[in-house]
């Protein structure tokens, strides 16, 4: 057992933090107060060449493992970015897996070139208003007409599709009843986002302000059917591939987000004076951070866990689920009491822990509930019955 | 034409350096550590000689314990070509580290040698003066802008009073200033190369150097601390504390 971080591993977080300084709290105070996305930042992900980190080498990735793009996504997250810097470059990192495992060769060559590069940005089409954490009730249709085929329906919480050329779509290409497994009918795409077929619309939200989030109403948008990602109806089955390391990537995060409160809210405790003495002098103050620390921490260890069984190769579900459970909780808590250490301060934008904390809320609800983690944990692990 | 460049490891410049207790020096134990930021722009400037053609070989030499690998690594991600690390637990002082290197461009006979002007841990700026010595080579220290063309080696400097520039035929000794250039962040293939690029290790004994330090630290002591200013209420009572408490003038 090992818990260091190789040379390699120390110098990828060493080179993310020292590019993500280029960006500091000013920057992203603005992109919080003027909802723009960063664009600097991402091009300079880009150039670094660091979007890659976790794709295949022959189409201008890294070839690193889930371990690295989550070290590399918690120095962002980390570095005072926090979820607007992360979500900014996520889909980069490992959203395209389904097609690197399940795409043609062709495809490969095709789309993941430009979105390693930058060149592509991608949002993620899945989640839908009566089909949330439930997947198999996904309702958007994509009809087969000739060669293409025809999307009609309704997308909820797809980010950054502002921006966003493309789309990685899950959509029903079998209705509902005539399916033979609930698991089936539904065929992955990946595609032009079209305009003129596709209205986006932004949804008004807590934080994070700088990654839009969306609804996309699709009337008759076509996709040539080069753009289908594995068979059709084997869509569910090919996005399962990617859950887990998302799972780790956004426990990484939310660490990330927790640690720069937590160093926030010891150094306001180590200078705020108040009757006569740093008010980090007093247990009431010291010992939460302290908790906070261990919390973080342990949560920590779970998610490398997680992330090298998952390059291992083995089976890492519940690692996974728990630690993007854990880490959410952690990432949250600390982030609420660095606004309870900074007192009024804390309130203010200008110390910067108030917008950590609406942003810690994000890996606490996506991509899955807590209380659906654990009753995956109930379930899988501890041989309880389903309860939903 | 080949350039060595001496990279050493320091205490990263954003740690707040804490005395050790008993007074012999700063406490490096579980401290952040990095490239030294002047040898950084001594790489950058490296690099961009070889990208423009006049470079042909980068070689990055760390000098100290093992540890220095790293940044060496560092220096080979942002563009040099390999490594060597002489490697040694002796605490070492610029005289010992001019004459190792002195022995390393015997080894290695470059056109040019490359160093940051002073180290941020020590702030001795002597390193590259002493080389330049020991070699009898024309120095160029503190510059802010160099042109190489053939043999000839203009580097300018900032001074006091403005800008002086210098002339001198390579082989040569350059000491970089802050405002030389801004040194490049390494992309994640670079980072990766990196790993493959060789890294030679020696010990001061197969250079011929005894690297025993030749001065004593007496004592390290915490700068002392700020007092609280006072508010004065006129230009009157300001003249007046100057003159009767802090009696400067």
């Amino acid at each position: 057992m090992d818990f260091e971080l190789s040379a390699e591993q120390a110098q990828i977080r060493e080179e993310v933090l020292r590019l993500c300084a280029r960006f500091d709290e000013t920057y992203w105070l603005e992109r919080d107060r003027d909802g723009a996305f960063p664009e600097d930042f991402y091009a300079a992900m880009a150039e670094g060449n660091w979007l890659g980190i976790a794709m295949p080498e022959e189409y201008g990735g890294a070839g690193l493992g889930v371990t690295e793009a989550a070290i590399m996504m918690q120095a962002v997250a980390e570095s005072g970015a926090c979820m607007s810097g992360a979500s900014a470059i996520h889909i980069n990192i490992f959203g395209l897996n389904p097609v690197v495992v399940h795409g043609t060769e062709e495809q490969k060559r095709r789309m993941l070139p430009p979105l390693i590069a930058g060149r592509d940005k991608a949002c993620f089409g899945v989640t839908e208003p009566n089909a949330g954490l439930n997947t198999t009730e996904i309702a958007v249709r994509a009809e087969k007409r000739g060669d293409r085929y025809v999307v009609n329906g309704q997308k909820i919480w797809t980010s950054t599709a502002q921006e966003a050329t493309k789309i990685l779509l899950l959509a029903r290409t079998t209705p509902k009843d005539q399916v033979k497994k609930k698991t089936g009918g539904l065929t992955l795409f990946y595609t032009d986002l079209d305009r003129s077929r596709a209205e986006v619309r932004r949804i008004p939200k807590m934080g994070r302000h700088a990654v839009d989030s969306n609804m996309v109403f699709f009337e008759d948008m076509e996709i040539p059917e080069e753009n289908r990602i594995g068979a059709e109806g084997e869509g569910f089955r090919a996005i399962l591939h990617g859950l887990n390391p998302e799972r780790v990537l956004i426990a990484a995060e939310a660490i990330g987000i927790g640690r720069a409160a937590l160093a926030r809210a010891a150094r306001y405790a180590r200078e705020r004076v108040v009757f006569g003495r740093p008010i980090g002098q007093n247990q009431g103050i010291q010992h939460p951070l302290a908790r906070n620390w261990a919390e973080l921490e342990a949560a920590n260890l779970m998610t490398f866990k997680a992330a090298a069984l998952y390059d291992a190769g083995k089976e890492c579900g519940a690692e996974a689920n728990a630690a993007k459970y854990l880490a959410a909780e952690a990432g949250f808590h600390s982030c609420e009491q660095a606004v309870m250490t900074h007192g009024g301060m804390g309130y203010a934008k200008e110390y910067h822990v108030e917008r950590y904390f609406r942003e810690s809320m994000i890996p606490r609800i996506a991509p899955v509930s807590p209380q659906l983690i654990l009753s995956y944990l109930a379930e899988r692990v501890l041989d309880l019955p389903k309860s939903y | 034409m080949k350039i060595i460049v001496p990279v050493k490891r320091v205490v990263d410049y954003n740690v707040k350096v804490r005395v050790k207790s008993d007074g012999t020096g700063v406490e490096t134990a579980g401290v952040k550590m990095s490239m030294n930021p002047f040898d950084e722009i001594a790489v950058e400037e490296a690099v961009r000689l070889k990208e423009k053609g006049v470079a042909t070989e980068i070689v990055a030499v760390s000098l100290g314990v093992a540890a220095c690998q790293e940044t060496i690594r560092t220096a080979l991600a942002m563009g040099a070509d390999r490594g060597i690390l002489v490697e040694t637990d002796v605490d070492l002082q610029p005289l010992a580290v001019a004459k190792l290197l002195k022995a390393i461009v015997a080894k290695e006979d470059p056109k040019l040698v490359i160093l940051g002007k002073q180290a941020i841990d020590d702030d001795m700026n002597a390193t590259g003066q002493m080389l330049a010595a020991l070699l009898g080579w024309p120095q160029g220290t503190f510059a802010s802008k160099v042109v190489i063309e053939g043999d000839a080696l203009t580097v300018t400097r900032e001074v006091d009073g403005g800008l002086e520039t210098l002339a001198m035929t390579l082989p040569a000794i350059i000491t970089t200033d802050l405002r030389l250039n801004e040194p490049r962040y390494a992309s994640l293939p670079n980072i990766m190369k990196a790993r493959k690029k060789p890294i030679e290790t020696v010990k001061p004994a197969d250079l011929g150097v005894d690297p025993a330090p030749r001065l004593t630290v007496v004592s390290v002591a915490e700068p002392p601390k700020r007092q609280a200013g006072q508010k004065v209420g006129s230009v009157a009572e300001l003249v007046q504390k100057l003159r009767t408490e802090a009696k400067v003038i």
